[in-house]
């Protein structure tokens, strides 16, 4: 069938069952834009900036395990979105990107917004594709949909110059892929998981180290199952909470940084690690020589290049989790669980003598009370969202996650202001859901104008903002190591936040008692419009445990009084 | 662990910015490239990249596997047991003298390849040690300019 490049892009997503687009038209884009006027196969959202159109298509991912897609114009376009491919990249989420780019006779010129989109991505995107003419572009179209979920899955960039959007030619979507060049591995090799299994049965103490692969590889029931199987203790990294489930009996918690410290120890003193889907990341690790000594290890890792990158294995199984397990679990029969019994004992006692816990307080409201209370009133129903910060690491020890993609946020590159339009991506995905942003007071104001997308669209995402008026996990690093020097931390300037959110067509809430905060939460539920929910907790919270940068797994700084909260040490201080 | 050097070849698909998706994965992970060279594999649509590198065993381990994950590579060869060649091409002044010169380059698996009225040029290929030699013998002769290729390898 003859159709113009830019019908051509539209016929692609819908023929790839994509129902909600996120994006911001421009002039190079404009003519895709024209054709997307004209459909009725899937929705366009108008985020008010690229980077949190990418963001939203990343959360709509994240949601659902399916293919996220954002669109936006040339030169600052693009630029803008940059972010939200790093973040995507750095967590392996498929994203499809279009992006326009000045007509291909301009190209090299430095015409008007043209910037090399494809050379300023390459390092933060799977793939990228520059179309240089209309017969390449249905397969262009149906690889990078391709690439972008098969294997680690990324974000992936098609770059498409103006006039071959005008352009018609002859467009048949291909049913099929072939790149000579990609062929990524999904079952393991049958030897290696049988010398595997064999190791995890002549183990004393091992560990099992749970990734965001289980997640994005659909692994969680057999993982579970594994764990049930086999009685072995569970540790879960950032990207990996809710693989368990909260209250599973064999989960430790969350490793590393602020990992618990039952989780740590275990990590520090297993034997045999069994790691899946998981990339020993450095705020996972702390200090390599001193990580995990006593401990041989089984790595499970679809993206051969995250074997033995940073640590030796004994074990390297290239494949994807889920079909791994498939083949490993048959041969755990012969696995006996009491082998492990002792070592469960050592661990329950870890947990015993340093639970995750914090001091609540009748006076102000906790960050993780907040969270905790969060956990009580939506449960299992919310999808939680994040930004970067305190806040974050607060959500991920304290809310009791049941499932994988419950918890979305950004783990690899860090971005703040990522929550919120992954919020809005996510509610897209799963309008049945509460979807709720756990903010912070700096990292909000890093996408707030998607306050206009969420109120236009009638999508009611609630952002729980735990204010404490600092960029409090800098704060935290200041406090510590910084000899108290708060260097352009403080944020005791602020907005009105809720006129801000009334100003955009949203609801807000100012919170400072926990009364208010269960009536704010109960009346955005019941609302069912966007709000701001600007909770005031104690300004100098501290998160803990906490491994400092560079130092061992197994030296944490635990919660006391004087740790925890950085204001009680001072009144210490002064008297 | 010792660094050590390293020819790998890379048979990668013949399209736009392949070359710049190898080199910027080598600056961006922070690996050496010593010399490159690129050409077509004859009636195929696809390009040879001979890399000359050092590092670890576990930075070449690394390297291999992040060409690996790059869409357009098809294979990587960490070569082991190979041959390898570079060529040079040397310029001299006429008034140097021209038997060593031609001596010298034909000891180099080369020759003279042009004689101009000021100028005398020659090349030479053999293994990169070599071309090494030949350069450092030659500087005897005043050479006016001195062109290295990169190195290309076969597996023996």
């Amino acid at each position: 069938m003859q159709m113009s490049g830019a019908q051509m892009v539209c016929e692609a997503i819908i023929a790839e069952g994509v129902k909600t687009v996120f994006g911001y038209p421009g002039g190079a884009i404009m003519h895709v834009y024209d054709e997307i006027y004209k459909q009725d196969g899937f929705e366009h959202i108008l985020n008010r900036h690229e980077q949190a159109a990418v963001h939203a298509a990343d959360g709509y991912a994240r949601a659902t395990g399916e293919v996220g897609v954002a669109m936006v114009t040339s030169g600052p376009g693009f630029t803008n979105a940059v972010t939200g491919l790093a973040t995507a990249y750095m967590d392996s989420i498929p994203l499809v990107v279009i992006s326009g780019q000045v007509p291909l006779s301009l190209i090299g010129t430095d015409g008007f917004q043209e910037i090399d989109a494809v050379g300023i991505s390459r390092p933060c995107t799977k793939h990228n594709f520059l179309v240089r003419s209309i017969e390449e572009l249905p397969r262009i179209l149906k690889e990078a949909f391709y690439l972008a979920r098969t294997g680690r899955p990324g974000p992936v960039l098609v770059d498409i110059p103006k006039d071959i959007t005008v352009e018609t030619g002859e467009f048949k979507y291909p049913e099929s892929v072939n790149i000579p060049s990609y062929k990524p591995t999904y079952k393991g090799n049958k030897k290696q998981i049988v010398k595997a299994v064999e190791a995890i049965k002549n183990a004393k103490k091992p560990l099992l180290y749970i990734g965001g692969g289980a997640v994005l590889s659909d692994a969680y029931k057999l993982i579970r199952e594994m764990a049930e199987k086999t009685k072995i203790p569970v540790v879960e990294t950032l990207m990996a909470r809710g693989v368990m489930g909260h209250d599973h009996p064999q989960l430790l918690g969350m490793l590393g940084m602020h990992g618990n410290y039952a989780s740590n120890m275990a990590m520090s003193e297993t034997d045999l690690i069994i790691s899946l889907g998981a990339r020993f990341d450095d705020r996972v690790t702390g200090k390599l020589s001193e990580f995990a000594k006593y401990a041989d290890i089984i790595h499970v890792d679809i993206d051969p290049a995250n074997i033995a990158k940073l640590v030796d294995v004994q074990y390297p199984i290239v494949g994807d989790v889920k079909q791994v397990l498939e083949e490993m679990l048959p041969l755990l029969e012969g696995v006996d669980p009491d082998r492990y019994q002792a070592w469960r004992e050592i661990l329950k006692r870890y947990d015993e003598l340093h639970p995750q816990s914090y001091i609540d307080s009748d006076e102000v409201i906790k960050p993780q009370w907040a969270i905790e209370r969060l956990g009580e009133l939506v449960g299992e129903d919310a999808i939680i969202t994040s930004d970067v910060g305190q806040h974050q690491m607060w959500a991920a020890q304290h809310y009791p996650f049941d499932r994988p993609r419950q918890w979305i946020n950004s783990g690899g590159l860090g971005t703040m202001g990522f929550g919120f339009p992954a919020a809005i991506g996510a509610k897209k995905a799963h309008p049945e859901k509460t979807v709720i942003n756990i903010t912070g007071d700096g990292s909000i104001l890093m996408n707030m104008q998607e306050l206009v997308t969420a109120a236009e669209y009638d999508i009611p995402v609630i952002n729980v903002i735990l204010n404490n008026h600092f960029l409090g996990m800098v704060r935290q690093w200041q406090t510590f190591f910084y000899e108290k020097r708060y260097s352009e931390t403080d944020l005791t300037f602020q907005p009105n936040w809720k006129a801000l959110a009334e100003a955009c067509g949203g609801i807000g809430y100012d919170v400072t008692t926990k009364e208010e905060f269960d009536a704010a939460l109960k009346d955005a539920i019941k609302q069912n419009k966007v709000c701001f929910m600007n909770v005031s907790v104690n300004r100098f919270e501290n998160v803990l445990p906490m491994v400092p940068a560079g130092g061992a797994l197994f030296n944490m700084m635990l919660p006391s009084p004087e740790l925890a909260d950085s204001a009680l040490e001072d009144k210490k201080g002064t008297k | 662990m010792a660094n050590e050097k390293r020819v790998i070849s890379v048979i990668v698909m013949n399209e736009s910015s392949v070359l710049a998706r190898i080199t910027s994965m080598f600056a961006a992970r922070g690996y050496n490239i010593e010399s490159l060279t690129v050409a077509p594999i004859p009636d195929s649509d696809m390009s040879h990249i001979t890399i000359a590198t050092n590092g670890s065993s576990k930075v070449m381990e690394q390297i291999t596997k992040q060409l690996h994950k790059l869409i357009p590579v098809y294979k990587v060869i960490e070569h082991e047991e190979m041959v390898e060649k570079e060529m040079v091409l040397a310029k001299f002044p006429i008034a140097e003298n021209l038997a060593d010169i031609s001596v010298l380059a034909s000891a180099y698996n080369g020759g003279v390849v042009n004689v101009g009225k000021e100028m005398i040029i020659v090349m030479a290929a053999d293994e990169p040690k070599r071309v090494k030699h030949f350069i450092e013998a030659a500087q005897r002769y005043n050479p006016c300019e001195i062109i290295r290729g990169g190195v290309v390898a076969i597996e023996r």
